[in-house]
């Protein structure tokens, strides 16, 4: 009886996330409108709570469980740690935003939390099966977030759009799954990586399946061509859960893609790097360019997203520790710089307010110096300007790619950045050269303030000092691989 | 304790003031903020001074280095060191500064503590910039100095400051990116490593050293500027702020000169031997041409800017003559450029302070109304002009003779400059100070107060002093230009 209970013992968190899911679902419906605040703390109790298992439970060795559908290794414990604050922070960003709009639900706690179990099912799974379980666990708990806002037709478009182009998305991974298969005879990682060793008969078969793998990766990463989700998802979608899609689940998708690529098909590296690199390249193009063309906000962070998940491949195709590494440091730090960027329009968002227009940004070093500087650090981070930490996240994932050679490929991505600082830029010349055209002061909770300026100050901090995040992720990899 | 880390003071100081100067918060301390600033952009000069009182001229090698783990995995260290000539162009930067600080002090009546701010924690970057032996720990401080810039620009300048803010970011990041790249690829050649003195024994082949040299040319010419990429630095100029145009024209064009003498020669010697011609060309037409356009403006700002850029082709041709007088020329040059351009933008400062107008055409028989500013400026358009005695005298003098020994073409060319150069400063004074009162509000222009007396007297005695005793500086930088020299006429290719 206990060695059957001990198989369960590394998926702990995850059993425990679930728990309290359920217990919150329950004690929500059961306690109404007016004691919301219940399943908001609740949330967060369960976000500390798994992050007190997954510490208490740290790995040091790759371990494998429930007969190696599910694995526990560094790489998925830090990973999940960097999820359950990214989902928090997001959660305490949210609370005004949704309260203002009727939006204030148990639903939206539930879902949060499921997709965060899909995530973290995700992050620690070893075989196509839980694999692909976390990612539609995942996927149907965004699709209805999105659609959270009912009223509104913009969302409810978009999460149409979300919901059928995913679906095409997981038939085009399921499908490649399934060729996968056909060659190896395993949907294990692991066994599948043995047999791809040696070689195989099955080229045919073989590259196809990558090519359909790859694509569906691409869909969820929001890759170009496969991006045309991205931009009318994030604008549709209510701020807060903008921010929810855009921090944690490409967390989720980063560890998807390597666990797939890095871990199950590294001996095909060749196949699938050559398509990588025209993914970055397009995305790293059209993210960045067409970013300049936006007047609304949301809509220029998700252009800015495909441009940084090009960049994240950038790492990724390189194909060894150090890239892979890269890629970690590149999308945790992204993570971070979203987090903060949606963040700060849900902060100056008030009820009847969105201030997702670029323009609602004007003045606002008058309106709140400090604000404004934390937003500056923010779109210099992502503009990769030292001494900001999205710079160390770039020079990474550069070294990665000249490592391998591909200096063509650094210098198209710097010339491509070098475009994207242009849209950053603008953004800190509407705070701080232009006069602003709204005065009303901005309300926001302390709490908000005190995370946001953390957020903010991070960015700086870790562009300072960038050493303990570089060495947790090259830790993480070197010892999962 | 402090004696080892004279450099890392000589950086944070000023940053960390700055970053207090900040904490002052809004106008209505607008009296604290300024005070703190002075005090801080002081403490950064005395902290600064021990580098010319400790500093050896015997020894070529790095002094004052401190040398601790910054990203172990990158292998990037926290490293800091000086020689000949890097030493003066940090004193200069933190001389400058307080020259800022006390320019801006009246001027500036919006948002004074983020004003006093910028400039601080530039000051601390630009001279991180200088002292980094590290490679990416110079990217980080050359990259970081554009954030603070661009708002300097943007925030406090001019009607078209947008427009030039974006040209000035946008322009200098182009250069920067790709030297980031040639940096990768030089980690990797040097077997992982970021250090700078590796980098300069590392053999490359000569496709390798001709394509780093382009990118290296790209980002340093970008700064410091040269012909054609040179077109940021009359926008941005015209619509800074006096101290936004002061510290451009005095210390962050140096960054990119001093990028030459760091990274081009020593780490790609044979690709700089190979396509000197390039750079020779540039610089003078720079020279020849820039001062032709220098003599058309009609803004005091813009015509200073063109002269700024063709007193840089000087100070490029000398590095490329490849000989210690033609480089300790351009050094000299570069020192003697940043005070009498900072004491020329601070002389159209005061000018502008009081008739809001930069177009020559606004003014006319100044020196009725200002006979001691008159006086000074006449000083500083003289210097600007070479006029022997004056600090311009001595740089452009030893490129000269330097570019004679190479080829007596360049030299001609290069001569041109003092007719050039005479003709666009003087008329221009001219047409400014003497004459008759066409404007009747130049009738009520008031002489220079107390303050922009001390700023001016103090530049002053500098221009007069380097240009009646250059040796101290040359002394300074002698062994160490020797030693680059030596090292830039070894072949790299391996």
């Amino acid at each position: 009886m206990s060695d059957f209970l001990n198989q369960f013992a590394p998926a702990l968190p995850e059993i425990f996330v679930l728990a309290m899911v359920s217990l919150i679902l329950v004690t929500d419906a059961a306690l109404g409108e007016g004691r919301r605040y219940v399943a908001y703390a609740l949330s967060l109790v369960t976000l500390a709570g798994a992050a007190f298992l997954t510490l208490r439970d740290f790995s040091g060795m790759p371990e494998l469980a429930l007969g190696g559908l599910f694995i526990d290794d560094p790489l998925s414990d830090a990973l999940k740690l960097f999820l359950y604050l990214t989902v928090a922070v997001g959660l305490v960003y949210s609370r005004d935003y949704l309260q203002a709009r009727g939006l204030y639900k148990g639903e939206f706690f539930v879902l949060a939390l499921f997709a965060l179990l899909g995530m973290m099912v995700m992050v620690s799974a070893s075989h196509f099966l839980t694999l692909y379980l976390g990612l539609e666990l995942l996927s149907l708990s965004l699709y209805a977030m999105v659609a959270l806002q009912r009223d509104s037709s913009v969302a409810t478009e978009a999460a149409m759009k979300y919901f059928v182009l995913g679906a095409l998305a997981s038939g085009m991974l399921l499908y490649g799954m399934s060729m996968i298969y056909g060659v190896t005879g395993s949907l294990a990682l692991a066994d599948m990586s043995h047999a791809l060793a040696d070689g195989t008969d099955l080229r045919i078969p073989l590259v196809f399946g990558i090519v359909f793998i790859v694509a569906g990766l691409a869909f969820k990463l929001g890759a170009v061509p496969f991006h045309m989700w991205v931009p009318d998802v994030y604008h549709g979608a209510p701020t807060a859960v903008t921010l929810f899609i855009g921090s944690a689940p490409k967390i989720a998708a980063f560890v998807f893609v390597v666990r797939i690529l890095g871990q199950g098909l590294e001996s095909q590296v060749a196949e699938w790097r050559d398509m990588l690199v025209i993914l970055a390249v397009l995305s790293m193009a059209l993210g960045n360019i067409a970013a300049i063309a936006q007047s609304n906000l949301k809509r220029m962070l998700a252009y800015s997203t495909i441009s940084h998940m090009g960049f994240m491949l950038l790492g990724i195709l390189a194909g060894s520790q150090s890239g892979y590494g890269s890629a970690m440091f590149y999308v945790l730090v992204y993570a971070l710089m979203s987090l903060g960027g949606f963040g700060m329009i849900l902060l100056l968002s008030r009820a009847g307010f969105e201030a997702d227009q670029l323009d609602d940004f004007k003045g606002l070093n008058r309106r709140s110096p400090w604000l404004a500087f934390l937003m500056l650090l923010l779109m210099f981070s992502m503009a990769g300007i030292p001494p900001t930490v999205g710079f160390y996240a770039k020079l990474a994932v550069l070294q990665a790619v000249v490592e391998i050679g591909y200096v063509w490929l650094a210098v198209a991505a710097v010339l491509f950045s070098l475009i994207g600082a242009f849209y950053y830029l603008r953004i800190v010349k509407l705070m701080y050269f232009d006069a602003p055209h709204d005065t009303s002061p901005i309300a926001a909770s302390p709490d908000v303030r005190v995370i946001m300026s953390a957020n903010g100050l991070a960015v700086l901090a870790l562009g300072i000092l960038p050493q303990p995040l570089m060495a947790v992720c090259m830790h993480a990899i070197g010892s999962s691989f | 304790m402090i004696g080892q880390a004279i450099l890392s003071l000589v950086i944070w100081v000023p940053i960390l003031a700055g970053v207090l100067v900040l904490a002052t918060g809004s106008d209505r301390n607008a009296g604290v903020a300024r005070w703190l600033a002075l005090a801080g952009a002081l403490l950064g000069f005395a902290v600064a001074i021990p580098l010319v009182t400790g500093f050896d001229t015997g020894t070529p090698a790095m002094q004052f280095v401190e040398k601790r783990d910054w990203i172990p995995a990158f292998n990037v260290f926290y490293h800091l060191g000086v020689d000949g000539i890097s030493m003066p162009l940090v004193l200069l930067n933190s001389f400058v500064t307080v020259l800022v600080v006390i320019a801006g002090w009246q001027v500036i009546q919006d948002k004074v503590a983020q004003y006093m701010a910028a400039f601080l924690i530039m000051s601390g970057l630009i001279n991180g910039a200088f002292a980094a032996l590290d490679g990416i720990l110079f990217y980080v401080f050359f990259e970081g100095m554009l954030i603070p810039l661009y708002l300097i620009v943007g925030v406090w300048g001019g009607p078209n400051r947008v427009y030039a803010a974006f040209k000035f970011f946008l322009y200098t990041l182009l250069g920067s990116l790709l030297m980031l790249v040639s940096f990768l690829y030089l980690y990797f050649q040097s077997g992982g490593s970021f250090d700078i003195q590796t980098w300069h024994a590392t053999p490359l082949g000569m496709t390798a050293q001709t394509l780093m040299f382009l990118a290296f040319l790209l980002a340093f010419g970008v700064k410091v500027p040269m012909w054609p990429v040179h077109t940021w630095l009359p926008d941005a100029h015209v619509e800074a702020p006096t101290g936004g145009s002061v510290v451009l024209a005095a210390i962050t064009l140096k960054v990119g000169a001093y990028g030459f003498l760091r990274f081009i020669l020593p780490i790609v010697p044979d690709a700089a031997h190979e396509l000197a011609w390039l750079v020779i060309t540039l610089s003078l037409i720079a020279v020849a041409y820039i001062g032709l356009v220098a003599l058309v403006q009609a803004d005091m700002k813009k015509l200073i800017a063109y002269s700024s850029i063709a007193h840089m082709g000087f100070v490029t041709l000398g590095f490329f003559m490849f000989s210690p007088l033609g480089v300790e020329g351009g050094l000299v040059q570069m020192v003697s450029h940043g005070f009498v351009s900072a004491a020329l933008f601070l002389c159209i400062g005061v000018m502008y302070d009081r008739l809001h107008s930069r177009q020559i055409k606004d003014y006319g028989g100044l020196v009725n109304r200002m006979p001691v500013f008159a006086a000074f400026f006449m000083l500083f358009a003289m210097a600007n002009a070479g006029l022997p005695a004056t600090s311009g005298f001595v740089g452009e003098f030893m490129v000269i003779m330097a570019a004679v020994k190479v080829n007596f073409w360049f030299a001609f060319v290069a001569a041109t400059t003092l007719i050039f150069g005479a003709a666009y400063t003087l008329w221009m004074y001219k047409r400014v100070v003497f004459g008759s009162v066409t404007n009747p509000h130049v009738e009520t222009m008031q002489d220079i107060n107390a303050r922009e007396i001390v700023l001016l007297g103090v530049l002053a005695v500098c221009v007069l002093a380097m240009g009646l005793y250059p040796k101290p500086f040359t002394d300074v930088m002698h062994v160490s230009v020797v030693e680059l020299l030596a090292h830039v006429a070894q072949s790299k290719l391996p």
